[in-house]
């Protein structure tokens, strides 16, 4: 546990050795972020006109939604993106043999060599919108609720990595698939409203076939103080089974990797 | 004349050709373009609801949910043909340092590109066709058949679009002789695409200020009016042609131009 720990340190701190080299991007980074967030409070402005409703979501709570996709959305362009990305690289170019010759895990490996600090703004902006919003909405959060909610929180964000690792580790056997991220990348946005303001066939889509619910709306219900323990228990589950299927994934994938010559 | 054709023939064979070989990645990339699809339920719900709700007091709810429904669907259509992506080939083109020999040939590189893109919507057209019957199956009750007139006006209100489309990413992959930013603007430049082109919500239900500010961009007249087009809706059909072929008029000499400043000042990568 100790040399992992150690091993993450090393790694990040090298990726931000080589990023601070390109100050300027980080300005673009920071205007992307304005420009997506002011799109998208826009488009939920839109919703809300002649005093309306989202599926029964207040405007601040509605926004409590949007700050977890931003937030969820940062950590995609600042950790899965980057390191899932080249999975396809080292299976193409064959240096993906050097990775599973190192002593350590090589899920562990792939996921965190790298960092791109590009999406830290959004992460930032992500929280600061969630608290504000929760603020401005009258959450008045217990400890309990406080806990529910990180641990809703935690669950999403390993739910989210779980489906760009089983997506990613499909390039191992088929290498032209990392176009499947981007229609990941789009199914997500749907995170982006609370579940509730879609018709009910999507609805049932959205918890059980893709879980977008419990990447978003759930957490965000907590959030809200309104945590319940069937949903924490649902998501709880449905993170520990993604986890497992990814892990199982990658397992399965390895099994019938055989290097980039034969 | 007889060299362009031929040139124009076997340009749009090979490049189809070679999209061909890319069909997977191409039929993914279209599906990556739900969004609209995604925002049409939504918009549909909140009609229905709003509907029982009866609070619906201004902010423009006078679409029905067919018109919303044949509204995204087209929109859907509208932009799986008008998508360029100019920057990204350009900028890999540069890196690799292919551009070199394609600025020797007697053929402006541009025209590379244009076949390209040409070639890869031949492959994505039955795909597209697909998808649509899919789409087309949730929502039955929504169904259309343009008339020949409007189908052929849409056709074309598509076409001039992606020629728009196309000349604003080349305008942003020049800039690449000048920076090495050009990715970082193309990013802006597709959040612009995204909220005002009328991909999240039809121009109608935007607040009359924003809509008026929108229209003074290329985007709406990209996706938005095409699309009203296809979906037979109620459209100034003169209006949306002028701004089309004034965009045209403009950005058409103005990428000419700075291409052949640009070109002067290329020293090739590692040269």
């Amino acid at each position: 546990m100790d040399r992992y720990l150690k091993t993450l340190l090393r790694f990040w701190g090298t990726a931000l050795a080589s990023q601070t080299e390109y100050q300027l991007n980080l300005l673009f980074d920071l205007l992307a972020m304005g420009g997506n967030l002011a799109g998208s409070l826009f488009v939920i402005g839109l919703f809300f006109q002649g005093g309306r409703s989202l599926g029964g979501w207040t405007w601040p709570e509605a926004l409590v939604v949007l700050g977890v996709y931003t937030m969820l959305d940062g950590v995609a362009s600042t950790l899965l993106r980057p390191n899932l990305s080249r999975i396809v690289a080292h299976v193409q170019e064959g240096t993906m043999d050097f990775v599973l010759l190192k002593p350590i895990d090589s899920q562990f490996w792939l996921s965190t060599r790298t960092f791109a600090l590009g999406g830290l703004p959004e992460i930032l902006g992500g929280l600061g919108l969630m608290g504000w919003a929760a603020a401005v909405a009258g959450a008045r959060p217990s400890l309990v609720a406080v806990g529910a909610a990180a641990l809703l929180l935690m669950a999403s964000l390993t739910i989210l990595y779980s489906l760009w690792f089983l997506l990613a580790t499909t390039s191992i056997w088929f290498v032209k698939t990392w176009n499947a991220t981007e229609v990941l990348r789009a199914t997500l946005t749907a995170g982006r409203y609370p579940i509730s303001a879609y018709p009910n066939s999507l609805r049932l889509l959205f918890t059980v076939v893709i879980p977008v619910a419990f990447l978003t709306t759930v957490p965000a219900e907590a959030i809200l103080g309104r945590p319940s323990l069937r949903w924490l228990l649902a998501g709880g589950g449905m993170a520990l089974g993604c986890f497992a299927l990814s892990r199982w994934f990658w397992w399965r994938a390895l099994r019938s990797y055989t290097s980039a010559s034969s | 004349m007889k060299r362009g054709l031929r040139l124009a023939r076997v340009l749009l064979a090979t490049q189809y050709a070679h999209m061909v070989e890319y069909r997977t990645e191409i039929a993914l990339w279209a599906l990556s373009g739900v969004v609209p699809l995604m925002m049409m339920a939504l918009w549909i719900h909140q009609a229905d609801t709003a509907g029982a709700m009866g609070a619906a007091s201004g902010g423009g709810s006078e679409l029905s949910r067919v018109d919303l429904a044949r509204y995204f669907l087209s929109a859907f259509v509208v932009r799986q043909f008008t998508i360029a992506w100019v920057v990204f080939a350009f900028e890999e083109d540069a890196l690799q340092g292919r551009l070199s020999p394609f600025l020797l040939q007697p053929l402006h590189p541009l025209w590379r590109y244009l076949s390209a893109h040409l070639g890869e919507q031949a492959t994505r057209f039955p795909l597209v066709l697909g998808l649509m019957a899919l789409f087309l199956g949730m929502v039955p009750w929504a169904a259309w058949l343009p008339s020949p007139g409007q189908l052929l006006l849409a056709l074309l209100a598509t076409g001039l679009a992606f020629a728009v489309n196309f000349l604003v990413q080349s305008l942003i992959a020049v800039l690449c002789f000048w920076s090495e930013r050009a990715s970082a603007i193309e990013r802006l430049h597709t959040l612009a695409m995204l909220f005002l082109s009328g991909l999240m919500a039809p121009l109608e239900v935007f607040p009359p200020t924003m809509r008026q500010l929108a229209s003074r961009t290329p985007f709406p007249w990209i996706i938005h009016f095409p699309a009203r087009l296809l979906a037979g809706a109620d459209v100034n059909v003169a209006e949306g042609f002028t701004a089309l072929l004034g965009w045209l008029a403009l950005l058409l000499p103005l990428t000419l131009l700075l291409w052949r400043a640009g070109v002067r000042r290329y020293t090739a990568m590692g040269g």
